[in-house]
């Protein structure tokens, strides 16, 4: 462990300045003058993040980033607040995850489980409530092949996409009723505005990473006037960046091509539902829900979660989940935050650990536990 | 579903997850060097500003060049740029890039304000703000030759422009404290233009009698700046004499290295040095960076980025004023790097 920290002194010393500004940038967002709301007694060169620990695996998954930080010696505290839809007496109040996420800027965060059936009747769920109270409106899934992964169910290698869904509008309007015994209908809301808003942010998105192509993915041959609107949005949008090439797919069509040639997508812009779909599929083929990280966007914060939302709860206390997913997550939310080179030894690590192939997971195709991966990765934080 | 083909920007600004876009026109002379310089400084103080560079210069000039630099400004909704040469006998183009660039941007009004370091040599103590038309005048660019020998230029003012314009310099006195608007005119030369401008900004005047208002004749203004500048508060003028104005207040305050300029539409924002010098002739690591990054922290504030602007200022505050490394147009020894050097410094010291 000893000889895990000194490496790091020289970066520590380097990185000191850098934390208080960043914090004084979430502060910003909310109210730019003040600086209050800052827990007087940290010291200042440390970063603090939201945790939620989720549902199912979540929280050993958390645990093992959180272990992983510590040996590491990463300057971030996290302020973990439990919250979930299936154990709601536990659960801290919405409004107070929602203020945390706004003052910390980045969050950490889990799978939360949206059962089928609500306790109070109410038709959105959690994770629902809590992207509209933050207006989280951005979800980018980078689904990319893991170097030297081999298990059975990866077919392709060299995938390299990213996945932009809109997800605050769309079919999760929550808004379904019975209007004749028999008849239920289901209100898809599409709005221009929110259009807009995702087609310029898939289209900065790929600007700023070097990104040559945008596909914007929809059914407007059969939803006409909604995703007709989506796809003119997008459209518009492709003509204020001459640099990118603009194309657009049928979602059917999409789903065939992404099992058969996943090499031709670059970065995808989709709506609400579709886009939850694609997000599954393209992270089956690079190794399933384990292995791809994502990252919900307002103007303001950020959320890391997985890309594939499941929670496991089959494998809950069993110690044989995949924590490579929410390690990414968190490499990814400390290069946000501005931490570029802790980042880079946590991703360093799994990818060493993964292309080593000794310690796999059940997932991928070995018999190792939670446990000994975080172990595994532990020990190549500092190999490099 | 309405046929707007062009959209129009509901949220002008590229930021997410608490980071913006801007972009970033280093142009011609010393501008590429002198926004590397702001690279470093924000780097140095962790801003989260991506900067979303544009090729766009004298060899870069055509007008896909143009176009796509334009493009860039109306997708970030913030620039800040160095100076583009407009070369007077230019093979390209016939107008000035930088003049074209604020009109098709309509980027109205252009704001200069020059208020003296202590301890930094000048001729006086000053604290002006120039507000400038930006965007018509003698900047309208119609030039014709009538007969072979015969040329014509038209300024053009209307009243819809010079409201805007007389509207944003007293709502600024107002919001920024200040006691005395002076409107610089040509008035009893130019009676139907300078005299619509003037009678403008009389008649706005009315409505904020909290504000004191003066006109002054544009030649007089100028020996009145060199003689007893003190009067002076904010100054609202059409284009060519807000030019000629604001550069005679800068060489009044220490010269062109120091002082920032702000260019603003209904839209769009652009930040740049003052006086849009670019400093063709100045080797490397000579010119002051100073202009540069004042203009890089009134972005800063435009974007409620105070912390960070605060943080930057207070370094160059102390670089100038206490630790006193001054470059040679300041009659200091000082390279340019020393300067930012010594301000990326100040800035990890201070926190």
């Amino acid at each position: 462990m000893a000889a895990i920290g000194r490496p790091l002194a020289g970066a520590l010393g380097r990185l000191t300045t850098q934390c208080i500004v960043q914090r004084s940038l979430h502060n910003a967002s909310a109210a730019p003058f003040s600086t209050h709301g800052l827990p007087a007694s940290k010291p200042e060169q440390r970063l603090t993040a939201t945790l939620i620990p989720g549902d199912g695996v979540g929280p050993e998954l958390c645990h093992v980033v959180m272990d992983v930080f510590k040996a590491a010696g990463i300057p971030v505290d996290f302020e973990q607040l439990y919250i979930s839809e299936i154990d709601p007496h536990r659960s801290e109040p919405l409004e107070t995850v929602v203020e945390s996420i706004k003052r910390n800027g980045i969050c950490l965060k889990g799978i939360l489980a949206s059962p089928e059936y609500n306790a109070d009747g109410e038709a959105k769920t959690l994770n629902m409530k809590l992207r509209d109270e933050l207006d989280l409106y951005a979800n980018v899934v980078h689904v990319k092949s893991l170097p030297g992964l081999k298990c059975n169910h990866v077919r392709h290698k060299n995938v390299d996409m990213i996945v932009i869904r809109e997800q605050t509008e769309g079919e999760y309007s929550a808004l379904e009723h019975e209007s004749v015994k028999g008849v239920v209908e289901c209100l898809k809301i599409t709005t221009r505005e929110k259009c807009n808003r995702i087609a310029k942010f898939a289209f900065d998105y790929a600007l700023k990473h070097g990104r040559k192509k945008v596909t914007a993915v929809h059914k407007a041959n059969i939803m006409k006037l909604g995703d007709g609107l989506f796809l003119k949005s997008c459209a518009d949008v492709a003509a204020m960046y001459p640099d990118i090439e603009f194309n657009n797919m049928i979602i059917d069509n999409c789903a065939m091509q992404l099992v058969s040639n996943p090499h031709q997508f670059d970065v995808m812009v989709l709506p609400n539902l579709y886009g939850n779909i694609v997000d599954n599929l393209a992270a089956g083929l690079v190794g399933g829900a384990g292995v791809v990280a994502g990252s919900s966007y307002s103007s303001h914060c950020v959320v890391f979660e997985q890309g594939a939302r499941h929670t496991f709860a089959e494998g809950m206390g069993k110690n044989v989940a995949n924590p490579t997913a929410m390690l990414l997550c968190s490499a990814n939310m400390l290069k946000h935050a501005g931490l570029d080179q802790y980042s880079a030894i946590i991703k360093g690590a799994v990818d060493k650990v993964i292309k080593a192939g000794k310690v796999k997971t059940r997932d991928i195709g070995g018999y190792s536990k939670t446990s000994e991966f975080e172990r595994a990765i532990i020990e190549n934080l500092h190999s490099g | 579903m309405g046929t707007e083909a062009s959209p129009k920007w509901e949220f002008p600004y590229a930021l997410y997850g608490g980071r913006h876009t801007v972009s970033l026109l280093s142009m011609d002379g010393i501008g590429p060097e002198m926004t590397s310089y702001v690279q470093e400084v924000f780097e140095a103080a962790k801003v989260p500003i991506e900067f979303e560079e544009v090729a766009l210069n004298k060899n870069f000039n055509s007008d896909v060049d143009f176009e796509r630099a334009l493009l860039s400004i109306r997708r970030n909704g913030i620039a800040l740029k160095g100076s583009l040469e407009s070369e007077y006998a230019s093979p390209f183009y016939s107008k000035s890039r930088n003049a074209v660039m604020r009109v098709e941007l309509d980027l109205f009004v252009n704001l200069f304000h020059c208020k003296t370091y202590p301890g930094v040599p000048a001729k006086h103590d000053l604290d002006i703000v120039v507000i400038r038309q930006n965007t018509e005048g003698e900047y309208a660019m119609i030039e014709h030759e009538t007969v072979p020998g015969v040329v014509e230029c038209i300024k053009v003012i209307t009243k819809e422009a010079s409201e805007k314009l007389g509207r944003f310099a007293f709502e600024f006195a107002v919001n920024n404290n200040r006691k005395k608007v002076t409107c610089v005119h040509k008035a009893n030369i130019q009676k139907q233009t300078d005299g619509l401008f003037m009678d403008t900004m009389k008649s706005l005047s009315k409505d904020y009698p909290s504000i004191a208002y003066h006109d002054m004749i544009v030649d007089n203004t100028c020996m009145q700046l060199v003689s007893n500048p003190g009067q002076f508060d904010v100054m609202v003028t059409p284009n060519l004499y807000g030019l000629c104005v604001q550069n005679v207040v800068s060489g009044l305050a220490g010269g062109p290295g120091l002082y920032s300029g702000k260019n603003f539409g209904d839209k769009y924002a652009v930040f740049e040095p003052g006086t849009r010098n670019t400093g063709t002739q100045l080797r490397p690591n000579v010119g002051n960076p100073i202009a540069m990054l004042n203009a890089s922290i009134d972005m800063l504030r435009h974007l409620r980025l105070h912390s960070y602007a605060q943080v930057i200022d207070d370094a160059i505050r102390r670089t100038l004023c206490v630790d006193k490394i001054h470059t040679q147009d300041l009659g200091g020894t000082a390279s340019s790097m020393d300067v930012v050097q010594n301000i990326i410094l100040n800035i990890r010291r201070s926190s």
